[in-house]
């Protein structure tokens, strides 16, 4: 083998608006680099097979699962995890709305499931609750049943295009 | 489980991934959106791979389209196919399909040339290139090579790309003014593989009729195609049988499956009939 | 002590309302601290080796290979491991007969189910550990396996475990009244055999535990993903030979536990052993693969059951065969017998009859072992109840309302006695359908079911009253000799600035637990729940208790906070009566100062009475009390168990031609007692439908012959996810137990009770008119065409 290939591999990105640098291992995903070595601990490792959705995060604007992209991949990237997302308040009102329905119970799909629900609400609008329920199809949660996150969900998308008409 | 890789190098354009794939002594794997490659990797399906990354290789991504077809760049992720104004209008049945494809966020990043060339039997792309009759494009270090989704899925998991090869898009030929084309599955749950699933396609009196999930590789049901151009649409339900073999497994059995296939051929039919009337 | 529930303007009315939950603000920005997010200095990480036969024995391990791969540091064989931990025998005295051989953490010399742990790789890394694991090389001599549960008895299948004498773990039959005469005598006798899945709970956190020895204090930390973090201090000290006062189990966040997380599990007791070993913290996080082989497993069940009714619809008897397979041995320390012999304890349970018989027949098989799941039995039973019985009012043309009527127990009938022998305090069967009636117009969905019918459109439209166990008593571990504490704790107290801390030793695990204490404190002092911190999950810091299982928390944790919180309002009261030079009867605490209790004047903000307590203490009366820390505990002990009861109803619609069941509604009446906290009430409820409707459509572990696990992972094994669940409609009907002030039952498992029950009753219904009828869960599409005669072979 020649040594074009790397099994340790250096990369540098955006995470939460702070510019990281780091050397991974080659095999290594996005969701245990988060993790381990920056300690951003809210998306979580559960599947690690790209159904339960517990790790999405956001690359480039769009939700991803964080087990299915290597960490290599995120070079120049720009990622954002619940806690930056938290830090600059941008889904201030979709978290409130989950305390105020109680759209968790022991939190662990709740940093994804936000994320998720983030990159529906861009779209604008109100979705169906069908709508709601279909998006929300590859965030798996053991707890709630999912009915309070497709109301907090449902809420949120009224309130935003309340604000937006008036 | 955490991957094993044995290396990674990320390709900046074609010739250069296709020199890392012969540089890597016959372990590597193209590497695009990961969606399935990755979560094999993470449950150590597959171990010690050589990653050959060719996800940010930009003329391999985007629509564009000649007068008679649409060339689609591997690269282009579900959710791009799933909006895009020209596959609206040239080649419904893909975005249709996108519908049935996994969850949003697999489909922000898993690419059309990944499902391709992953080949899964259960999976909607690959059906749904055979129905449409597309050409697939990929390009090894002697040059590019056009193979008909006909000959592109040989078994369960392969196709005809040969080693040290990358596909890099496929061609479509534009639907006609009058061509009806549709896809419908029975899955268990949104997004899971399906149990079975029909493309179908109408061009000119004439049928193209896939299938998905029914058989070690998308299969083009040519004895069913035939009956359906003749007008008799239980004649194909019942022909249908023999272009089909379907396995069990945990979800259903062959026989389910062999049901299904029937009831969801009447259900293409009678939406292609509908959409016309 | 007396508090007005019935008044909503008392003052410091928070018990009964919804009010936040004060950890929910955190999970919501990614800041809960569950097990994998805790990094110790020193940290190494496990991952274990797992027999891939079901049965095998292990005539060696080679490591070396494993050794050699960077980052791995020791690799640990069963063998190993026993040297510093002792083995467990999971059996309890009450239930005789019960028998299960000696469990090691790591098999010794031989592996019994695929998943079962046969050696430890400890590294710097979990990747460099799994690493490793891959190169050990096992030598297994594989032997042969049992797999089927029912001809686990026969003579010619092998003996699983040779000590035992047979692959019976446990039998029971309890008989009363006359069942075979009844059954001779009835107007109707119907007979069906039905089947429960076997599943399991994926929690979206797998298991984890990180523990840490540190020899210098002889102290070992575990920080574990558990319900029950006092009973993992006792077996982690008793099997690892430590006292128990020098084991600390701390339990932060949990990410869902369900009664997955309640056991002893032989890879977590091998990582503190390991730990022990070693003198560093040990990382052990179950990866999604190995949990579908390693997490307990559940309601693996066969039954065939009769119910005979006479022809006015009266219910004469049932006889229930119940048959569970518990895999390879009975899990430490509950036991993997309580599954079967709770669907002894609850066939028939809403319903007054005179004739029972049930007997259940708990086998051992080379499976993954199956032990106490959310409503432990109940979905099995109530399934059982509620099919026959809805097979017998459409035998006897009767609607299955009217036939649920005629014979639950009457409203005013309690205290009674079922003919299992269960003792009801007080249920509300009769208000609770009436309400549900109402909440689902059944009169206009049956209307709207004929009407679509007409079309081609098949709904149907089940029901399935059940009761729940809830607030256990030492009867149903402790005299068996399991150290399980049915008694609960809490510490309350106040600081200097008035606010309140609560101590207890029930736990967290989502449901909700912290914000009821805090609520309950906030009453039973009067303060605003806001300046209550409720600590949980600490066993060197909580006053000793059980956990959280059994829907327990509420009940029982509940009632310890509210007497402490009392306790805890006297002393301050005592001393602010000294202070004010008033009597303490004219004084209250309210929205967190001393105000007369009359007039409700404000005397003293609870700061005021701090500041002198705590810094000048002086100027108080010598030989004043001034305790302000409280702790009480309770018990329950006029009844076993505080059964609740409730109802529920499916709507779906089955497409005849796929086999597809789409969930239309559902609804769900249920009376857990004294409701503290209404949204987190409803939001249990929801939730534990949900779990039991993946049981009704879903959640199936498949074997094979060979007793390989064919679909241990998420894209096989299929959990309920968004798109398909329906929105459910709640409501309550409040029936306190009289043992407690706080009048709490419990809530956790209403909704898994009896979902699938009202689900396969509702496919029924839509089936009935073709002649078709499913028993067998979960109900797939291809199950249901089977029913119907639409496939061949």
């Amino acid at each position: 083998m020649t040594g074009l290939f790397r099994d340790k591999v250096d990369i540098a990105l955006t995470v939460n608006g702070e510019p990281v640098e780091a050397r991974v291992p080659a095999g290594q995903h996005l969701v245990d680099f988060l993790r381990a070595s920056l300690g951003l601990t809210g998306a979580h490792a559960s599947c690690e097979h790209g159904v339960c959705g517990a790790c999405t995060v956001q690359v480039d604007g769009k939700a991803v699962r964080g087990c299915l992209m290597l960490a290599a991949q995120a070079d120049g990237a720009e990622v954002w995890t619940v806690e930056g997302l938290s830090d600059t308040a941008e889904i201030n009102d979709l978290q409130e709305a989950f305390v105020e329905r109680n759209a968790l119970q022991c939190g662990f799909c709740t940093p994804g499931m936000l994320i998720a629900v983030k990159e529906l609400l861009a779209g604008g609008g109100v979705p169906s609750r069908a709508e709601i329920r279909e998006h929300l199809s590859g965030n798996y949660c053991r707890c709630t049943g999912y009915e309070a996150i497709v109301d907090a969900v449902e809420t949120v998308a009224r309130a935003r295009a309340e604000r937006g008409a008036a | 489980m955490k991957a094993s890789a044995g290396g990674y190098a990320r390709a900046s354009d074609v010739r250069q991934a296709l020199e890392m794939l012969a540089a890597s002594d016959g372990s590597g794997r193209v590497l695009a959106g990961g969606q399935s490659l990755i979560a094999a990797m993470n449950m150590r399906l597959s171990t010690g791979d050589i990653l050959v990354d060719i996800s940010r290789i930009e003329e391999l991504a985007g629509v564009r389209e000649t007068s008679d077809s649409l060339w689609i760049g591997a690269l282009t992720p579900h959710a791009e196919i799933g909006r895009n104004a020209l596959i609206r209008d040239h080649a419904p049945l893909l975005s249709q399909a996108v519908g049935f494809i996994a969850h949003a966020a697999i489909r922000n990043r898993g690419t059309i040339g990944g499902a391709l060339a992953h080949a899964d039997p259960a999976a909607e792309f690959p059906a749904g290139v055979l129905a449409l009759g597309a050409t697939l494009h990929v390009e090894g270090l002697d040059g590019p090579r056009d193979i008909p989704a006909e000959d592109f899925f040989q078994d369960i998991f392969e196709t005809a790309i040969d080693d040290g090869e990358i596909l890099t898009g496929i061609s479509i030929p534009k639907a006609a003014s009058d061509e009806r084309q549709t896809i419908t599955e029975v899955a268990r749950r949104s997004g899971d593989y399906a149990l079975a699933g029909v493309c179908l396609v109408k061009r000119s009196g004439k049928h193209r009729l896939s299938l998905f999930s029914v058989a070690p590789k998308p299969v083009l049901a040519v004895q069913a195609m035939a009956e359906l151009d003749r007008g008799d649409i239980e004649g194909a339900v019942r022909a249908l049988q023999a272009d089909i073999d379907p396995s069990s497994d945990t979800q259903a059995t062959a026989t389910y499956r062999r049901h299904l296939a029937g009831i969801l051929l009447r259900r293409a039919v009678a939406t292609i009939q509908g959409e016309s009337e | 002590m007396t508090i007005q529930f019935g008044n909503p303007d008392r003052p410091n009315s928070y018990i009964g309302k919804t009010v936040p939950r004060p950890n929910a603000k955190r999970l919501v920005q990614g800041r809960g601290i569950y097990v994998d997010d805790i990094v110790l200095p020193r940290l190494v990480h496990v991952a274990f080796v797992r027999s891939p036969f079901a049965h095998a024995k292990i005539n060696g391990i080679d490591a070396a290979e494993a050794l050699n791969v960077k980052g791995v540091l020791r690799v640990f064989s069963g063998a190993d491991i026993a040297k510093v931990c002792t083995p467990w025998v999971a059996v309890l005295a009450h239930l005789k007969g019960l028998k299960s051989p000696p469990e090691y953490p790591i098999a010794v010399d031989r592996a019994c189910w695929v998943g079962e742990p046969v050696a430890a790789v400890v590294a710097t890394s979990r990747a460099a550990a799994e690493d490793g694991a891959a190169l050990i090389d096992v030598d297994y001599e594989p032997l042969a396996a049992v797999t089927e549960m029912m001809t686990a008895l026969d003579a010619d299948t092998p003996v699983l475990h040779a000590d035992m004498g047979d692959n019976l773990a446990f039998q029971r039959l309890h008989e009363q009244g006359d069942v075979d005469a009844a059954l001779k005598s009835a107007h109707k006798v119907i007979s069906a055999r039905f089947v429960t899945g076997r599943h399991t709970g994926v929690t979206l956190e797998p298991r984890s535990i990180l523990v840490d020895w540190n020899p210098a204090e002889e102290q070992m930390t575990a920080y574990h993903a558990t319900q029950a973090p006092h009973m993992i201090q006792t077996a982690l000290a008793k099997h690892l030979d430590l006292p128990e006062g020098r084991v600390r189990v701390i339990c932060e966040d949990v990410g869902g536990s369900y009664g997955i997380k309640v056991h002893v599990y032989p890879d977590e007791v091998a990582t503190a052993a390991i730990a022990k070993i070693m003198g560093r913290p040990v990382k052990f996080v179950a990866d999604r693969l190995e949990s579908f082989t390693s997490d307990i497993h559940a309601r693996d069940h066969e039954i065939e059951a009769k119910i005979a009714v006479q022809e006015d619809g009266t219910i004469v008897a049932m006889d229930v065969d119940d048959w569970t397979a518990i895999g390879a041995y009975s899990v430490y320390p509950r036991t993997s017998a309580i599954e079967g012999n709770q669907v002894v304890n609850l066939c028939g349970g809403p319903y007054n009859f005179k004739h029972y018989r049930a007997k259940t027949t708990v086998v051992f098989q080379n499976k993954t072992p199956t032990c106490q799941y959310r409503a432990v039995g109940h979905p099995i039973a109530v399934a059982i109840t509620e099919g026959l019985v809805d097979m017998a009012a459409a035998e006897i043309g009767m609607d299955p309302v009217e036939i649920r009527r005629r014979n639950m127990f009457r409203d005013d009938a309690y205290p009674a006695t079922s003919p299992a022998n269960m003792r009801f305090e007080g249920l509300s069967h009769h208000a609770s359908l009436n309400k549900l009636l109402e909440l689902m117009d059944y009169d206009g969905l049956r209307a709207e079911q004929a009407e679509l019918r007409k079309q081609g459109i098949h709904r149907g439209i089940g029901i399935a009253s059940f009761i729940e166990l809830t607030n256990p008593s030492p009867f149903m571990y402790g005299i068996g000799g399991a150290r399980i504490s049915a008694q609960d704790g809490c510490t309350v107290r106040m600081d200097p600035d008035g606010s309140i801390v609560a101590l207890s030793g029930v736990t967290e695990q989502g449901q909700g637990t912290e914000a009821m204490l805090s609520q309950v404190v906030a009453e039973g002092v009067g303060v605003p729940p806001s300046r209550v911190r409720v600590i949980t999950g600490d066993t060197q810091v909580t006053p000793y208790g059980g956990g959280t299982w059994a829907s327990r928390g509420a009940g029982i944790g509940g009632e310890a906070a509210l007497q402490a919180a009392r306790a805890l309002r006297d002393s301050i009261l005592e001393v602010a009566a000294a202070m004010l030079q008033s009597e303490q009867s004219k004084l209250d605490i309210r929205d967190g100062a001393v105000v007369d209790s009359a007039t409700g004047e404000a005397r003293m903000p609870l700061e005021e009475l701090g500041r002198i307590v705590y810094f000048r203490g002086d100027t108080l009366p010598k030989g004043l009390p001034r305790e302000l820390v409280q702790t009480r505990h309770y018990i329950t002990s006029d009844y076993p168990f505080a059964f609740t009861n409730g109802v529920q109803a499916s709507y779906l619609e089955v497409d005849t031609d796929t086999g597809i069941v789409k969930l239309l509604k559902h609804w769900c009446v249920e009376d857990c007692g004294r409701v503290i906290n209404p949204q987190l009430v409803d939001e249990q409820i929801r939730g534990g439908i949900v779990q039991g409707l993946g049981g009704a459509l879903f959640e199936e572990i498949h074997y094979d012959a060979d007793g390989q696990l064919l679909n241990g992972s998420m894209a096989d094994y299929l959990v309920p996810m968004a798109a398909e669940m329906p929105d459910m409609i709640i409501g309550h009907v409040e029936t306190p137990t009289q043992e407690s002030v706080l009048g709490a039952k419990g809530a956790g498992e209403a909704g898994t009770a009896g979902s699938p029950a009202a689900v396969m009753n509702a496919i029924n219904d839509a089936l009935r008119p073709m002649g078709a009828q499913v028993t067998e869960m979960p109900f797939t599409p291809e199950r249901i065409l089977r029913a119907l005669g639409a496939l061949k072979d």
